[in-house]
């Protein structure tokens, strides 16, 4: 499973580690709220807010590398709003492999 | 060129701001996390250049932008791919970044907001009136007239002119078929050959390679035929 980095955020910051502890402390109040929005909805079996929140939460996921995570988040977004959860556990595992590595870092 | 970033993600909205930053000429002067906010802050300051995100909550970037009586350009900021066409039907947007973006791809826009901005200040013979989508005043020996969108049948390029068909007649301006197509509504207008946009709500009839308008038959390019007929209500 391909694990979260910070290469995009290396590349947007030019190599001021400034503004990057500044985005990654703004990532990290961010995320933690979006992934409670999302299991709110999803465990209200609310799943067209659930594709709203998912949408956003893929933005973090191209942030932090996740390619395969991004690609997945889109399919998601889309079958929640068919009302498919069938890659929910899948998702599951991405968030949880996020808020990990935002936990860990300084 | 003064510039306001609107997007409901704090983390989305400095990205932008960093990437601006590096931007010679391109000022930020504020950041909203919602569209309302936005609305008003552009009622009482002049703002060149919004950086819109497109999902958010209240009101959306799409509502947003129709609320807008006298947009600004508009660069549309953007998790999701499937707006892409919807977008372009509205002249003031320059540019769609899908997020996370790049700082070529931003490098990119900003080259495109440029020609932008240069186009609009080149263009003085033709101009769309304020607070109007019907219709379109064109410049004839100094005298600005009004034609209605739904009087002009087709616009064919002619050297360093533009020949404009009306209903009612013929009028030759010193223009390119570039520069009024940006100023032409895409829900009537589209350019089916280099020479040639036409009206399609005007055409008559479709055969082989060819419409009728009016009594003009109009050649249709092979790359423009697709985006003809998925234009057509076709039974």
């Amino acid at each position: 499973m391909e694990r979260p980095n910070l290469d995009y955020i290396k590349e947007i910051s030019g190599g001021n580690e400034e503004f990057e502890k500044r985005f990654l402390t703004i990532i990290q109040k961010e995320f933690p709220k979006e992934k409670n929005e999302y299991m709110t909805q999803i465990d209200g079996d609310n799943l067209e807010q659930s594709a709203t929140i998912v949408h956003k939460i893929k933005h973090k996921l191209g942030i932090l590398g996740l390619h395969e995570g991004y690609r997945l988040a889109i399919k998601y977004e889309e079958d929640l709003k068919y009302g498919d959860t069938k890659l929910k556990e899948e998702f599951q595992e991405i968030l949880t492999s996020v808020e990990e590595f935002i936990s860990n870092i300084a | 060129m003064k510039s306001i970033i609107v997007d409901d993600e704090a983390s989305a909205r400095m990205i932008v701001a960093e990437f601006c930053k590096g931007v010679p000429n391109l000022e930020v002067l504020h950041e909203f996390p919602n569209a309302l906010e936005a609305l008003k802050y552009i009622r009482d300051h002049h703002v060149d250049l919004i950086f819109l995100d497109i999902h958010m909550p209240k009101l959306t970037g799409i509502d947003f932008i129709e609320t807008l009586q006298n947009p600004p350009k508009i660069v549309l900021t953007t998790s999701d791919k499937n707006f892409a066409i919807e977008a372009y039907q509205y002249p003031f947007i320059v540019d769609y970044l899908v997020k996370p973006i790049s700082r070529e791809r931003f490098e990119k826009c900003m080259t495109k907001l440029e020609m932008a901005f240069t186009t609009s200040e080149e263009t003085p013979n033709i101009s769309k009136q304020e607070n109007s989508e019907e219709d379109l005043y064109i410049n004839i020996d100094r005298r600005l007239i009004k034609l209605k969108f739904s009087d002009i049948l087709l616009i064919e390029a002619k050297g360093d002119y533009i020949e404009i068909l009306t209903l009612q007649k013929r009028f030759r301006v010193h223009s390119t078929l570039k520069k009024i197509k940006d100023k032409l509504p895409t829900s009537r207008f589209l350019q089916i050959h280099r020479s040639y946009i036409i009206n399609f709500t005007q055409i008559i009839d479709i055969q082989d390679n060819s419409v009728l308008i009016e009594k003009s038959v109009i050649p249709i390019s092979r790359s423009n035929r697709p985006e003809l007929m998925q234009r057509l209500n076709l039974l």
